[in-house]
């Protein structure tokens, strides 16, 4: 009870909860059967887990010249899902490294699950790359290794090489970020299982015992890796955006795409942690831990980036006019009324339109709002990826090689394969894991639950021996 | 801890409230009675200096293991493109230090999370197939722990533990040999 919380403030944790409380709401899930609706999700997901399979196999076995990509657009859907699909992974650990930096309690809610996702939206998103490369047996070349191929190296300046490392870099270490925090919570349900589950349990929680010292060193090393994840996630996105400023094309050859990437991946990543949030707060009737506070504060950051990426959309068309110079002109011009303008609307309405809605308290804190809108950013998002890299090449330097794109039914069949593969991974950690954070959870319930905040506040935690001797002081003060 | 062949007897209590395991074990300190160690199902702030645990020395070593990465980063390309295969890409300088950054930026985070997750896990004596030493199934709960070693204790200082636990209302009591 170290820290003092304005009674102000929002509760966090609702419905007067004792810590037995938590720990049965946020383990049950994975321990009682699945419900139907899940077994029609997962199908569902299985189904189209299943068509990327093979769409995947179709693509190795014909080679890449199946999909609608061509000479002038080679970087088309498979870059835009890639891009895509990078920046949801953002959110989990933006919410769970940079939200523990500025010491944001509400994170603890939406902590673990937003990691899982940035997880498995990473292995989403590696797929597109991998399988571009077309002979994607040789895919092991990307890596720097002594190899009897000259010694061949790969190209160290390359932006293209800096992805291998920031995005594999990103994918272990939130790996790494997101199993350390589920340690102690696997040891939870490990101490409630029996037979099988609890020998499952027993070996994926390492022994975990709670004891005093191993949770100093559980905090310090979670504070350290937040520490190390903050000035990662950014980088990562700023690396993918390389990936286009450092090319010599016009539209993509420019200073402001780090930042506006970085944003739009926040954007983006909120938008799908809210989609999954809301649909998992009331499936596993997580309401109390998940509230309309939570979603509310998600939500003010939705309104924030959409507003730094439309800032972002419209500078670069300013400055594409200020430059005087018509090539760039050409090129942004091409970008809002070239031949796939009907993406341009659609990015701006979705994106820098549609999140303004939340300066309204009343949607803000809809829950049928925030959904809509959630997938209102998602689309756009993906439209935003779309139009900075189809767009731009269809019109590249010689008016004899302009295309047009439009994506085979193989790469339709990626895409919504790896929402499938996404899905199916989601669904089966809703039921291994508690998809909150219990000990994190517990730890802020005094300081942030009801109990503090609420009535109970006056009683310290439902003991009665202790009300006379051990109150904290404080706790008097503010009620005085 | 680190003797996992030895058996170890334990007298335990198990309270409620993390502020009454906070009292019971300030007064355990303040009668010099020696404390195993104190379970929490969650971390909780302010117990640490009352056990007398030092500050984690962990974050030393992430220090250390992302300087090392730093450097393995930054001399591999500096020894790859200037001694062992210089290539030449759009006439820039072998030696392209600004184009190094991001590759020795990553190697930085990399060594120095997957060194630090390492050896807490390694000096934690936490690894998978490793058998929990649990005293009391709700500790990962809502228990809160503090165990005394009392493998070879006489009657008397059992006594003394068991009035120790009474005196600062431990809900439950009990021994077990872990």
């Amino acid at each position: 009870m170290s820290h003092v919380v304005s009674p102000l403030r929002h509760v966090l944790i609702e419905g007067d909860k004792s810590y037995h409380n938590i720990t049965e709401d946020l383990c049950s899930p994975t321990e009682k059967a699945p419900t139907r609706e899940w077994y029609i999700a997962f199908l569902l997901s299985t189904a189209f887990f299943g068509l990327y399979i093979f769409t995947i196999v179709w693509t190795v076995w014909k080679g890449i010249g199946v999909w609608g990509a061509n000479r002038t657009i080679n970087w088309a859907w498979d870059i835009t899902n890639f891009v895509w699909w990078i920046g949801i992974g953002h959110a989990g650990t933006l919410i769970s490294a940079i939200l523990l930096l500025f010491r944001q309690r509400w994170r603890t809610g939406v902590n673990r699950a937003a990691e899982a996702m940035t997880i498995f939206a990473v292995v989403c998103a590696g797929q597109f790359p991998i399988f571009h490369m077309g002979r994607v047996w040789l895919a092991f070349f990307i890596f720097p290794f002594p190899n009897t191929r000259g010694p061949l190296w790969a190209n160290f300046n390359s932006p293209l090489l800096w992805d291998v490392f920031a995005i594999s870099t990103y994918f272990s270490v939130s790996l790494l970020f997101w199993y350390t925090g589920l340690v102690p919570d696997l040891a939870t349900v490990r101490d409630r299982a029996t037979g099988f589950r609890k020998k499952m349990y027993e070996y994926a929680s390492f022994g975990w015992t709670g004891s005093a010292k191993h949770w100093q060193r559980w905090e310090s090393l979670s504070l350290i890796l937040a520490g190390l994840s903050t000035p990662l996630v950014l980088s990562v996105h700023t690396i993918v955006s390389f990936d286009f400023a450092t090319s010599v094309i016009p539209g993509w050859h420019t200073t402001i795409f780090p930042p506006y990437f970085v944003a739009g991946a926040i954007f983006s990543g909120f938008a799908m942690v809210l989609t999954l949030m809301l649909i998992t707060r009331k499936v596993l009737k997580l309401e109390e831990y998940i509230t309309l506070n939570h979603i509310e504060s998600m939500n003010k950051v939705i309104v924030l980036t959409g507003t730094i990426v439309g800032v972002a959309y419209l500078t670069e068309l300013f400055i594409a006019w200020y430059s005087g110079y018509i090539y760039e002109q050409f090129a942004f011009y091409n970008r809002v009324f070239g031949v796939y303008w009907w993406s341009y609307f659609g990015m701006m309405f979705c994106n820098v339109v549609s999140p303004q809605l939340f300066w309204s308290r009343k949607i803000r804190r809809s829950i049928w709002w925030t959904f809509f809108l959630s997938i209102v950013v998602n689309i756009g998002m993906w439209f935003e990826r779309f139009v900075i890299i189809a767009t731009t090449l269809a019109r590249d330097y010689l008016p004899s090689s302009w295309s047009y794109y439009s994506p085979t039914w193989v790469e339709i069949g990626i895409f919504t394969g790896t929402m499938g593969l996404f899905f199916f991974l989601y669904l089966i950690f809703t039921r291994v894991a508690p998809v909150v954070a219990v000990a994190e959870v517990k730890s802020i319930l005094k300081v942030a639950g009801s109990q503090y905040i609420g009535p109970n506040a006056k009683h310290g935690h439902g003991h009665d021996h202790h009300d006379s001797k051990s109150v904290p002081t404080h706790r008097t003060e503010e009620e005085a | 801890m680190a003797a996992a062949s030895t058996s170890t007897k334990v007298f335990y209590g198990l309270y409620n409230d993390e502020e009454d395991l906070k009292d019971a074990v300030r007064s355990a300190k303040a009668q010099h009675l020696e404390i195993m160690d104190v379970y929490t199902p969650f971390p909780v702030h302010g117990l640490d200096p009352i056990v007398g645990l030092q500050e984690s020395r962990l974050h030393y070593l992430g220090f250390i293991y992302g300087a090392t990465g730093a450097l393995f980063g930054f001399l591999s390309m500096s020894w790859i493109f200037t001694r062992d295969w210089p290539t030449m890409f759009g006439g820039k300088p072998f030696w392209a230090v600004p184009s190094f950054i991001p590759i020795t930026f990553e190697m930085t985070v990399l060594f120095a999370a997957w060194g630090m997750t390492l050896t807490f896990y390694t000096i934690c004596g936490l690894w998978p197939g490793v058998k929990a030493k649990v005293l009391d199934n709700r500790i990962t709960d809502d228990k809160f722990c503090v165990a005394f070693d009392v493998t070879g204790s006489s009657e008397s200082d059992l006594d003394k533990l068991q009035g120790f636990f009474k005196s600062t209302h431990a809900s439950e009591v009990s021994t077990k040999t872990i």
